[in-house]
């Protein structure tokens, strides 16, 4: 498809266009702290950010709310549940980062697995739901997404990649429905896609390799699971769950029932959970298959960094985003567990 | 769209106490549309969330076969927040079943074996479904001699009591059922599930074994099947691990890379001997 070139002075009516079909998503800064890019929905004339690092929260909620109402029931008499009615509004998500853009596209895979148990909530939303990505030309010094199955130009999962060149934005359709986004737009010069490799090619550039894992595919599982390292990392580990939360490929939930206080109503919602809680595995019986704290800490890397690679070859449950880096209390830092893993 | 989380309504058909504590009851299922029936096409071994609206759900073994029609029985130990509801509720009430889930026992890839199963405390529901289906005369020609040990902390513990009477009369079934010690009235075996085992000594020359139970009865099991020769490609165990989706996406009953509520609750000793023991 052809490249299109957006000048930033045309982006309000571009925007404009865009809007008469999709309710417009973007990263903006948060009006309470002013430090940090939450995404918010874009009101009319806003100007869309393009210097943001990244957001602190993955747009995965998108997908995947925090808390979701999946099923309820009206009657007590008949307390038999129910689906909750689907939103069918069309939504745009503007300048996602191709980090977060390769971890949805992963997500499918563990969401929408065969035809008998797709996830019916992730699967309506994402289907109407589009991406428009924005290239990172300037990785931040937590980003490892060149050494994690994407990179700082990936175009996975996305319908429209924009890379910055400037007062200009050059435009790239990847499917589509970012073809029809981009179909009114002039096209790009030759220079200016040179621009943009040049860029991508500076971007990678400025990401030194900073993790290892030629090891752990030949490493068994259980040789992992057994490293003597896991006692280590997990006595800073304070079981807050941050990493989990802030990253854009964890998707552990749980389900309850919540009842109106009279008894008449009922609802069964799924809220994210996480495998650091001591009360993730506990069985009723009061056995804890993970009772140890390093049992947990273990899990979250090994399922990341083998299990899945075990379940879906060449993928890791990983797109190195860095928020995890960047955001634990008591900076553990998911490279130098990778690392370890890989020697041993 | 199919949505996997929906449970298909069914009313309680009938409840049976089945222990003397009143700590386990049977629960007969019915569905409230046929075509819901149809769709929950089952084999012994897989298991269903069972759906109380209010209270949750809670993953528990099918106890009915396929072979009995498509009334479902569960029988249920009081535990947590959804068993302690569902001990309250009567005949005629309405609940949720979703699944079938997991993958089951393996049987149709053994036919032509014997059939040596071990069973100990509630963890014989889902080997219930096995027997029931094992006597069906479609199957039972198709495989070999079918050795069942079960035991229970005392007469009243044991689940199915009357059934096991007739199993026994089944042409090459024999059950060997026991109770931890001898009680008023017992005329049957006492002792623990491995003894006997132990002295049954079973040949394991083309036999595969289904072994459930607490923990503590499979490990002292395990080596004296070791001693006389299974091999972990012989011998399938069925986990209980904590879950909640049931279809392998909410993350919490992982072993390894396995999903429980997915990959098993069944695997094969040979599987478990290269995963961590988280369960």
């Amino acid at each position: 498809m052809r490249h299109r070139i957006l000048s930033k002075d045309s982006l309000a009516g571009f925007l404009e266009e865009l809007r008469a079909e999709y309710t417009v998503f973007a990263p903006r800064q948060d009006t309470k702290v002013p430090s940090k890019t939450v995404w918010k929905e874009l009101q009319q004339d806003e100007v869309p950010d393009f210097r943001f690092v990244n957001t602190d929260m993955s747009p995965k909620h998108f997908m995947f709310p925090q808390s979701e109402c999946m099923l309820r029931y009206e009657d007590p008499a008949a307390p038999v549940l129910a689906p909750v009615e689907h939103d069918s509004r069309k939504r745009l998500l503007l300048n996602v980062r191709p980090c977060d853009a390769r971890a949805l596209a992963f997500m499918d895979t563990v969401f929408c697995q065969d035809q008998r148990t797709n996830d019916a909530y992730w699967q309506e939303k994402r289907n109407r739901t589009v991406m428009v990505g924005l290239a990172c030309n300037n990785p931040c010094p937590t980003c490892f997404c060149h050494q994690a199955n994407s990179g700082p130009h990936d175009e996975t999962g996305l319908d429209l990649l924009l890379v910055d060149l400037g007062n200009r934005l050059l435009a790239k359709p990847l499917t589509e429905a970012g073809k029809s986004m981009a179909a009114g737009l002039p096209d790009a010069e030759e220079e200016d896609i040179l621009r943009g490799k040049e860029l991508m090619q500076r971007a990678h550039e400025a990401m030194p390799p900073v993790i290892a894992t030629d090891n752990l595919e030949h490493r068994t599982l259980l040789e992992l699971y057994n490293l003597p390292y896991w006692k280590r990392v997990c006595e800073t580990c304070i079981n807050c769950g941050t990493c989990t939360f802030v990253c854009p490929t964890c998707h552990c939930f749980d389900i309850q029932d919540e009842t109106t206080p009279d008894g008449g109503k009922g609802r069964r919602v799924r809220n994210w959970d996480f495998c650091m809680a001591p009360l993730f595995t506990l069985h009723t019986s009061g056995h804890n298959p993970r009772g140890e704290k390093a049992a947990r800490v273990r899990q979250r890397f090994m399922h990341k960094y083998k299990y899945i690679p075990m379940r879906q070859p060449a993928e890791v449950g990983c797109v190195g985003c860095g928020r995890c880096v960047r955001l634990c209390p008591v900076n553990i830092d998911i490279r130098d567990v990778i690392n370890a893993m890989n020697q041993g | 769209m199919l949505n996997p989380y929906l449970p298909y309504p069914v009313r309680i058909a009938e409840v049976r106490t089945e222990t003397e504590d009143k700590t386990l009851r049977t629960y007969a299922l019915d569905f409230l549309h046929e075509r819901d029936a149809a769709a929950f096409a089952y084999r012994p071994g897989q298991f269903a969330e069972l759906s109380v609206a209010g209270a949750g759900e809670v993953p528990i073994g099918i106890a009915s076969s396929p072979t009995e029609g498509t009334r479902l029985l569960f029988t249920v130990f009081r535990a947590g927040t959804v068993t302690s509801r569902l001990h309250q509720m009567r005949e005629g009430d309405l609940m949720g079943v979703r699944g079938p889930l997991g993958n089951g026992f393996p049987l149709q890839s053994h036919e032509g074996k014997n059939i040596l199963i071990v069973a100990g405390g509630y963890a014989v529901t889902t080997l219930r479904s096995v027997m029931v289906w094992l006597q069906h005369p479609q199957n039972r020609s198709r495989f070999g001699e079918v050795d069942f040990v079960y035991g229970a902390r005392t007469p009243g513990m044991l689940l199915y009591r009357d059934e096991m009477n007739a199993w026994s009369q089944t042409a090459g079934v024999r059950c060997h059922i026991t109770v931890d010690r001898e009680a008023p009235g017992w005329t049957g075996l006492t002792g623990f599930v491995p003894a006997v085992v132990e002295q049954l000594a079973p040949d394991p020359h083309n036999a595969i074994a289904l072994v459930c139970g607490p923990p503590a009865m499979i490990r002292f099991t395990q080596p004296v099947l070791d001693a006389r020769g299974w091999q972990g490609d012989q011998i399938f165990l069925s986990l209980e691990n904590r879950m909640k989706c049931g279809i392998g996406i909410c993350g919490r009953c992982n072993v390894g890379h396995q999903y429980v509520c997915k990959d098993g609750p069944v695997f094969s000793k040979a599987e478990l001997d290269l995963l961590p023991a988280e369960y």
